[in-house]
């Protein structure tokens, strides 16, 4: 099956003022058409920085420093910005965190679903028509009332629903989701995900989703990625990576999901120490300063080692541990 | 009807305030176009028989020192309040717009010379600059307008720059150019229309402001020439027999202090309407 997007090498510094922050280091990922992966990773793992470079929309302190993005084969790394413009909202879309400050609050929701139209050449009345269509599609009431609505006269959960409506709208190749469902209540969380995953089979389209929620990645996904500290970890069928995880963080991340507990605690489980210094990553393996079971052969960056076709950890002892 | 309670006009309408303001300027509007329907006398008309006149039932608002009516006069003096308030105003919001957007979307050290630049003008006292530049150009409102525009655009520059940075940033702004949104669509579609709410707040208030400035200046005799009926000339005309004749200067004023309270509630129940933040909930 071919890819819809292909991301290896990518490399991504920050400048600051203490020298050039190193956000995303080598991270290499691929979604497969038609398939829905997730991306787990606490907060600074460099989820944001992905995003941004998937776009190529960055800061203007940031910089590719290696790497390429392949949507569909097409290399996104530096292409033209009029080649950029055409294919966001068309092959890449992406819904936002929180539905509050993703749509402009001055313009009606029917105004800014006919600007997403803005390339088609067909009449305005077919434009509203489709939107309104969209609208009743991801389950809005009464959706042609709600084209004159303004932002804030809907519920975050109704936003968040005209923000996927507007996302799938031009039929994206890729979906990119962040974190959708992070502002939203746990019922809502339910449903929304309910609806991407309808909508994912009627378009066709890959979907890409960051959440830091283990429980919906492994109801929604198809595969995952591990992220942490700026670098792709672990990667995987979502059934193995949590099933029989590869590396130590991945496993750890697992052990300290509340929904796993099986026992009352007084205090939840954390993973001890804090994120690296990322603008003087230590050499070898990004995790051995919080690993248990880190030896003198994690000061060698361990590459990525093979556990199964189609998943893979970077740490030395993924394939021992297993035996 | 529930669609215009909640409309912003249904919703000012509902502020005693903005409708005292919306009174008073619609006064201010009227008399302004139907001055010469008003006006019981020619406002240039001298009537030396009949200088000093107190209020009366012929002279509303009395006579000055030439005989002149002041009722008229005034009635004629809100034209010149009003060209010269929406002309200044129009100019300098429009280049306030355009250089604040640019200082907001263009580079730093564009950004930051445009700031310097503000600075400096917001710096010099406006009275300074009127009296230098009154020297300088021909006596005239012309010579108003030059001296409100360059004191004041820097304001509106100021305002909006501010807006347009946290616009730029805002996720919807994000989200557009993920969707593939031109430079010029986030500009003028989404940035703009989100920088006029305070902008439009900004210009109310600074109206009043405008017709002081015009009034003082024609006060100090380097605003409009001799004999024009500007509010400034009128209070300057009562200043001089302030002692012996109170009710010119006191009608002069009166006008002044009606629009400028005007005006100004306006702006004030505009930014209550347009800002979420300040907006009680009802």
């Amino acid at each position: 099956m071919t890819d819809t997007l292909n991301v290896a090498g990518l490399t991504v510094h920050y400048q600051t003022r203490e020298g050039a922050l190193q956000a995303l280091r080598e991270v290499a990922l691929n979604v497969p058409a038609g398939q829905i992966v997730g991306i787990v990773g606490e907060s600074g793992c460099g989820k944001s920085t992905l995003i941004n470079a998937l776009l190529q929309l960055m800061p203007e302190n940031a910089r590719i420093a290696a790497g390429s993005i392949r949507l569909q084969a097409e290399e996104l790394v530096r292409a033209p910005p009029r080649r950029l413009r055409d294919l966001r909202g068309r092959d890449i879309a992406v819904v936002f965190q929180d539905p509050m400050t993703s749509l402009n609050p001055v313009l009606t929701i029917g105004r800014q679903m006919l600007d997403v139209q803005y390339r088609d050449r067909r009449p305005r009345a077919a434009k509203l028509a489709l939107a309104a269509a969209m609208l009743g599609r991801v389950g809005l009431p009464d959706p042609v009332a709600k084209l004159g609505a303004y932002p804030h006269e809907l519920s975050g959960g109704q936003r968040q629903r005209v923000a996927i409506a507007m996302a799938v709208m031009m039929r994206p190749k890729l979906l990119i989701a962040d974190e959708p469902t992070t502002a939203l209540d746990a019922t809502l969380e339910v449903q929304i995900i309910e609806l991407l995953r309808e909508l994912q089979q009627e378009i066709g389209c890959a979907i890409l989703f960051i959440s830091h929620h283990l429980g919906v990645i492994a109801e929604l996904c198809d595969r995952v990625v591990v992220m942490y500290a700026g670098e792709a970890v672990e990667e995987g069928p979502v059934h193995d990576v949590f099933l029989s995880p590869g590396h130590p963080y991945t496993a750890r991340l697992i052990e300290c999901d509340p929904g796993r507990m099986k026992t009352r605690v007084a205090q939840l489980p954390a993973i001890p120490g804090n994120l690296p210094d990322l603008t003087d990553p230590p050499p070898g393996c990004i995790f051995r300063a919080r690993c248990d079971s880190a030896t003198e052969r994690c000061a060698s960056h361990p590459g990525h080692v093979a556990l199964a076709p189609g998943h893979w950890a970077a740490c030395h002892f993924a394939a021992k541990d297993r035996a | 009807m529930s669609q215009f309670r909640h409309s912003l006009a249904g919703r000012l309408l509902a502020d005693p305030f903005a409708v005292l303001a919306l009174l008073i300027i619609a006064g201010l509007v009227l008399i302004a176009a139907f001055a010469d329907v008003v006006s019981p006398h020619d406002h240039a008309a001298m009537n030396l028989a009949d200088r000093f006149a107190p209020p009366s039932a012929t002279y509303w608002l009395g006579t000055d020192n030439l005989g002149r009516d002041t009722f008229s006069r005034l009635a004629q003096g809100s034209r010149i309040a009003l060209y010269v308030a929406l002309t200044a105003v129009s100019i300098s919001g429009l280049i306030g717009l355009v250089l604040g957007m640019i200082a907001g979307f263009g580079p730093r050290w564009l950004d930051n010379a445009l700031l310097f630049f503000f600075d400096t003008l917001r710096a010099y006292p406006t009275i300074i600059l009127a009296l230098a530049l009154a020297a300088l150009m021909p006596r005239g409102l012309g010579t108003v307008i030059v001296v409100v525009v360059i004191t004041s655009f820097s304001e509106y520059g100021r305002v909006v720059r501010t807006q347009t940075l946290s616009l730029k940033n805002a996720e919807f702004i994000l989200a557009e150019r993920a969707m593939g949104a031109s430079f010029l669509r986030i500009v003028f579609h989404h940035v703009l229309p989100n920088v006029l709410g305070p902008f439009f707040i900004l210009a109310a208030m600074n109206l009043p402001v405008v017709i002081t400035i015009e009034a003082g200046m024609s006060f100090l005799g380097i605003g409009v020439p001799p004999g024009t009926p500007s509010w400034g000339a009128t209070l300057k005309d009562g200043f001089d027999y302030i002692r012996s004749t109170p009710w010119i200067i006191l009608a002069g004023g009166l006008p002044l202090i009606l629009v400028t309270l005007g005006f100004t509630f306006l702006g004030e129940a505009l930014r209550d309407q347009l800002d979420p933040k300040l907006r009680k909930s009802r």
